[in-house]
């Protein structure tokens, strides 16, 4: 027999209590877990960034385009290895709820900046050598059961009318954070349709993406960018892309911020629960604690007894909880993904997340056992051998 | 003549009750050899139960002294008095106090788990107090499958096991039926005459008693 034998034995004592003490944590896990899970949804444009690509975009605002003309002088720049363009498209397929992201590019130099989008060679050819073509993400694709040659019609919002594009290839992300839910398109067709209807607008750019040498470079070519287009009608706004990933995620910020409240709140209440039964567990064990004492056990045994014990039943429910919240994320991705389209990339459960919430229960059993060893190292011997429980 | 395992020194021992005080032994004074079996007797309140608190460091004085096994008890750290307890005192209790959830081998190897030795020893260690307590055959069995003397019983081979140097029993017979009373008695004396243990033991029951070498009578904190 060992201290240990007596920590299992001791949580085995009261297999109700446990089971939904266990029952509890392994809620507020799944409870945890899934918001965690959202929140990283959230982030993932961001963990998706490079650090060696730039946007350069409009000082005032996204929303103002630049002029195409300043790709050769974004080139010239000290560092710039590579410079690509994309324009916000906007358009919806059948109804508002049919809302994917797409982008008008420069088909070859965007893919050249972007060797996350793998796209296979025959796809890629096709896809540069039509103007109408489109190239499309994995997940978009199985979302809407499109396969390489199908006509997909988009009604346009920024820029109006109907518009059919053929698919040509269907590209796979290279990390598990690359967004698969893109359509890439032309920008020159864009731009072609657009001289007609707006032609004030023809000929600009959204933003433009720029690649640098080297990331130690970053600070320097932000500044050189800025600085070349200082004091011009159209004055630009460089920063990386994970700084402009992030500018998104921001409009969402008090939602972000509400949630995790609420993964803190959560775990202040598995804190409660552990608490509340290791105090109940150990008033129960009263006259027997004393015993262990008076036989010479001394405080750093009756501190291993207790916190095993808090740390047995925080394993069980965390293992409960990481089982159930395997399948419950698949259903939680499925009723998101239903309600909310592509709103996120993806709902991927991570195992890091699953270790931090494992970790945090383990913490807490940690905090919870302290209430109960501080009232048994108080306690006099003598008194509580006269304890009746 | 032989050093005193036990020596209480002009002990005052008061408690505390809402800020009154309560005198339980006055100015005591006691000298007890290795080797002896001493019975203290007394009505409830006398101090019987505080002396042998006293003794295993559970409780410290008011006033005086108490030497006990080579230390002088009232002085130690809780930790050092913790691990002291482990190697010399051994206590049976009235209600056995036994783990619930620990067979008898498993309750009586408790206090060894506080030793340096292996697993294989411990065993050894357990089978032989078991055997000692005619228990052998109940090695397996939890406090709920056995009858209150052998509970006690087991208590009694839990206290000895580590081979202490003093044995103090509080009321061992105070929950026994006649029969049982008078088995754990006898094993007590036996362990006393075989092994040579000092005992005190604590008790309201004349026939308990009369098994001791000695008996002190207590009233209000002083011997009579």
């Amino acid at each position: 027999m060992t201290i240990g034998t007596l920590i299992v034995r001791n949580v085995r004592r009261h297999t109700l209590r446990v089971v939904l003490t266990a029952l509890g944590i392994a809620t507020v896990i799944l409870a945890f877990n899934l918001i965690a899970t959202t929140v990283r949804a959230w982030y993932a444009g961001v963990e998706a960034s490079v650090p060696n690509r730039l946007i350069t975009r409009h000082a005032a605002s996204l929303s103002i385009h630049l002029p195409l003309a300043y790709r050769d002088r974004l080139a010239s720049i000290n560092g710039v290895t590579g410079v690509g363009y994309a324009n916000w498209f906007g358009g919806v397929y059948r109804e508002a709820k049919g809302f994917f992201p797409q982008f008008a590019v420069d088909p070859d130099s965007f893919l050249d900046l972007h060797p996350e989008l793998h796209v296979a060679d025959e796809e890629r050819r096709a896809f540069l050598g039509d103007r109408r073509g489109c190239l499309i993400g994995r997940r978009l694709a199985a979302l809407y059961g499109w396969k390489v040659g199908d006509v997909i019609a988009l009604k346009g919002t920024l820029y109006p009318g109907d518009w059919e594009f053929v698919v040509r290839g269907i590209y796979r992300g290279a990390e598990p954070t690359t967004d698969e839910t893109w359509m890439l398109l032309h920008w020159s067709y864009m731009n072609e349709r657009r001289q007609l209807l707006d032609p004030d607008r023809a000929g600009t750019v959204g933003w433009y993406v720029v690649r640098v040498a080297d990331p130690s470079l970053t600070g320097t070519v932000v500044r050189s960018i800025d600085a070349e287009f200082a004091n011009s009608s159209a004055e630009t706004r460089t920063e990386t892309e994970q700084a402009f990933q992030m500018g998104f995620v921001a409009m969402s910020g008090a939602i972000i911020s509400a949630l995790k409240l609420l993964a803190i709140v959560l775990n202040g209440i598995t804190l409660l629960v552990l608490a509340n039964t290791l105090v109940m567990a150990v008033r129960e064990r009263t006259r027997e604690l004393a015993v262990l004492r008076a036989l010479g056990f001394r405080s750093s045994h009756l501190t291993a007894l207790v916190t095993g014990e808090a740390l047995l039943i925080a394993l069980f429910g965390s293992v409960l909880g990481i089982a159930l919240t395997i399948p419950a994320n698949c259903l939680y991705a499925v009723l998101v993904s239903a309600k909310l389209g592509n709103f996120f990339q993806h709902m991927n459960l991570y195992p890091s997340t699953l270790v931090l919430s494992a970790s945090i229960t383990l913490c807490l059993a940690v905090c919870a056992s302290a209430i109960p060893i501080a009232r048994i190292l108080r306690a006099r011997v003598a008194d509580d051998l006269r304890h009746v429980g | 003549m032989s050093q005193p395992v036990i020596e209480f020194h002009r002990v005052t021992k008061s408690y505390f009750r809402e800020e009154q005080e309560v005198p339980v032994l006055r100015n005591f004074s006691l000298t007890i050899p290795p080797g002896k079996f001493l019975a203290i007797m007394g009505p409830s309140g006398s101090g019987k139960t505080t002396i042998l608190n006293l003794i295993a460091g559970l409780d410290r004085p008011t006033q005086g002294t108490v030497h006990a096994a080579g230390i002088e008890v009232s002085q130690q750290r809780e930790s050092d008095l913790a691990r002291w307890r482990a190697r010399h005192i051994g206590f049976v209790f009235q209600f056995y106090n036994l783990i619930p959830v620990l067979t008898a081998a498993e309750n009586v190897e408790l206090p060894l788990l506080l030793s340096p030795l292996a697993k294989r020893e411990r065993v050894k260690h357990v089978q032989a107090a078991l055997g000692l307590v005619g228990l052998s055959n109940r090695i397996h069995h939890y406090p709920r499958q056995l009858s209150g003397g052998q509970e006690q019983r087991v208590g009694i081979a839990r206290a000895i096991v580590s081979d202490p140097t003093i044995l103090l029993a509080d009321e061992p017979t105070g929950n026994l039926d006649r029969d049982a009373a008078h088995a754990v008695m006898a094993l007590l004396s036996r362990l006393h005459q075989e092994l040579n243990k000092t005992i005190l033991m604590v008790t309201h029951d004349p026939r308990a008693a009369d098994h001791a070498q000695e008996i002190l009578h207590f009233d209000k904190g002083t011997v009579n």
